[in-house]
């Protein structure tokens, strides 16, 4: 059983968010995502100041095996991108959600976090179950 | 239910991710793919290629029967133990399987793609009518190779005696029997190394000597990065039955001479050749960011298109590459369609990497 953080939000399309006290939001990808991928080679994150929105591809993770599109969990402006994966996007492999983060996020809308489609921990574990 | 090697629980112990291949339950990584395709190319590992097919052929007609059945000519094989890569075709030059062939004391025994086991051992068997010979499947073999830079050393080493002696003096592409086992000097890695096939009783022992002694166990994921950076096909990827030999970059396995060696589907490359238009399978590499990937969009200079057979990040040499079917006009550029947008490419001719290093120009 991968580890899946209680404080986190979830899609169904395997991506995190963690909402920090001044309102932005770090994505990722969770640890089932990056173990069913295997080794990750190129990620390719949204340019900082560009507008992503929820639901919809905000960059694209390659791995040795197949390519797969990150999702926006919320709308907002990106105001940071995880410069290190350039050259280290193993770092997803080794710790998904702590140096494998991928941008920030300001969010346009907070309302969103209330969005059925942002899962709780253990929605997302019984998504995660079902598939296997 | 899934086919299982004998060497399943050893996977299973060692933490393997295990997945279907071919109708096998194989491992496809120990935890990291990228770190077993290093370890190939750096040092030695192990893969457990038991799910591969061993067929024996006997017989009076053994040699003659070969040379029917396939577009390499076994008569090349001078010496007890001398392998040869050839295609086995149908009638209109389709590639039924790709296969390894050792010449032995009298008879020969094939190495066979395991998703293939079935129609190969069907049209071998159906080809056998006119000739003194008997074609039999060795299911109670199981099959190791060890590869790497350090592969035949450390095997060497660990078994000793006569069979170490039999090693050191092993020539590339040649394989000699030892007692029960058959221990060959191949791969499909493009490094030096070891294939060995030997009783299923003996390999899970011979296995964990191995690790015991060093030897990391990689999956088929390192097996298939290790084997497209050489620039070999895969079958059911790179060539199946709708291709000719002369589209999937195995010319030079057709011996045309002598010409009278009327084997199987040799009309019909005739006829290619002479025809002159057959696609052709080339090199591609993408020194930039992204990842080439099997049925992409390839399309040449002058507009024609072609197709990615086999894509995949190199971890040797840090970006990504391909094999790819275009058509003859194409030159040393090309684009690639990746997610709708045209990444330009080089055309190369294959192998990208032998013996850790790159080798396209």
């Amino acid at each position: 059983m991968s580890q899946i953080p209680s404080d986190l939000k979830y899609l169904t399309s395997h991506e995190w968010l963690r909402v920090e006290s001044d309102g932005t939001a770090f994505v990722g990808i969770t640890e089932h995502a990056q173990e069913a991928m295997g080794d990750l080679v190129f990620i390719e994150t949204p340019e900082v100041g560009s507008t992503v929105t929820a639901g919809e591809e905000a960059g694209v993770v390659e791995s040795v095996k197949a390519a797969s599109d990150i999702y926006a969990p919320v709308s907002g402006e990106v105001v940071a991108i995880n410069e290190e994966l350039e050259d280290t996007p193993e770092a997803v492999n080794n710790d998904a959600y702590g140096d494998g983060w991928m941008f920030q996020i300001k969010m346009s809308d907070p309302a969103e976090l209330e969005s059925a489609e942002l899962l709780s921990a253990d929605q997302y574990a019984e998504k995660i179950a079902e598939e296997e | 239910m899934a086919n299982k090697t004998v060497l399943f629980d050893k996977h299973v112990e060692a933490g393997a991710k295990m997945v279907d291949f071919g109708g096998w339950d194989m491992p496809i990584n120990y935890g990291s793919q990228i770190e077993e395709h290093h370890i190939i190319r750096k040092d030695a590992g192990v893969f457990d290629v038991s799910h591969m097919t061993v067929v024996d052929v006997t017989g009076d007609d053994a040699q003659a029967y070969l040379q029917t059945l396939l577009a390499n000519d076994v008569a090349r094989l001078k010496d007890i133990g001398k392998a040869l890569y050839s295609g086995m075709l149908k009638d209109d030059g389709g590639v039924i399987d790709d296969l390894i062939a050792y010449r032995m004391d009298g008879w020969f025994r094939l190495v066979v793609n395991c998703s293939t086991r079935e129609k190969d051992l069907a049209w071998m068997q159906q080809q056998t009518e006119g000739f003194s010979v008997e074609v039999t499947e060795r299911p109670e073999f199981a099959m190791v190779a060890v590869q790497g830079p350090n592969a035949r050393e450390k095997v060497a080493e660990l078994l000793g005696g006569e069979q170490a002696e039999l090693i050191r003096g092993l020539k590339i592409f040649q394989g000699k029997p030892a007692n029960d086992w058959f221990i060959a000097r191949t791969g499909y890695t493009g490094e030096d190394g070891l294939e060995i096939i030997l009783p299923n009783d003996a390999a899970p022992g011979f296995w964990q000597q191995l690790v015991d002694a060093g030897v990391v166990p990689c999956g088929l994921g390192a097996r298939d990065t290790l084997r497209l950076e050489a620039g070999m096909n895969l079958y059911g990827s790179d060539m199946d039955e709708s291709i000719s030999p002369l589209a999937a970059g195995m010319g030079w396995t057709i011996a045309w001479e002598p010409s009278d060696r009327n084997f199987i589907g040799r009309q019909a490359l005739e006829a290619q050749k002479a025809a002159g238009d057959q696609p052709k399978l080339v090199g591609l590499v993408l020194e930039t960011r992204g990842v080439l990937r099997g049925h992409q969009k390839v399309v040449a200079e002058d507009g024609s298109e072609g197709e990615i057979t086999s894509g995949t990040f190199s971890p040797t040499l840090g970006y990504s590459i391909a094999l790819a079917r275009v058509p003859k006009s194409t030159g040393d550029t090309a684009n690639v369609e990746i997610r709708g947008k045209l990444h330009p490419v080089k055309v190369v001719r294959p192998p990208f990497v032998r013996n850790g290093e790159r080798v396209y120009k």
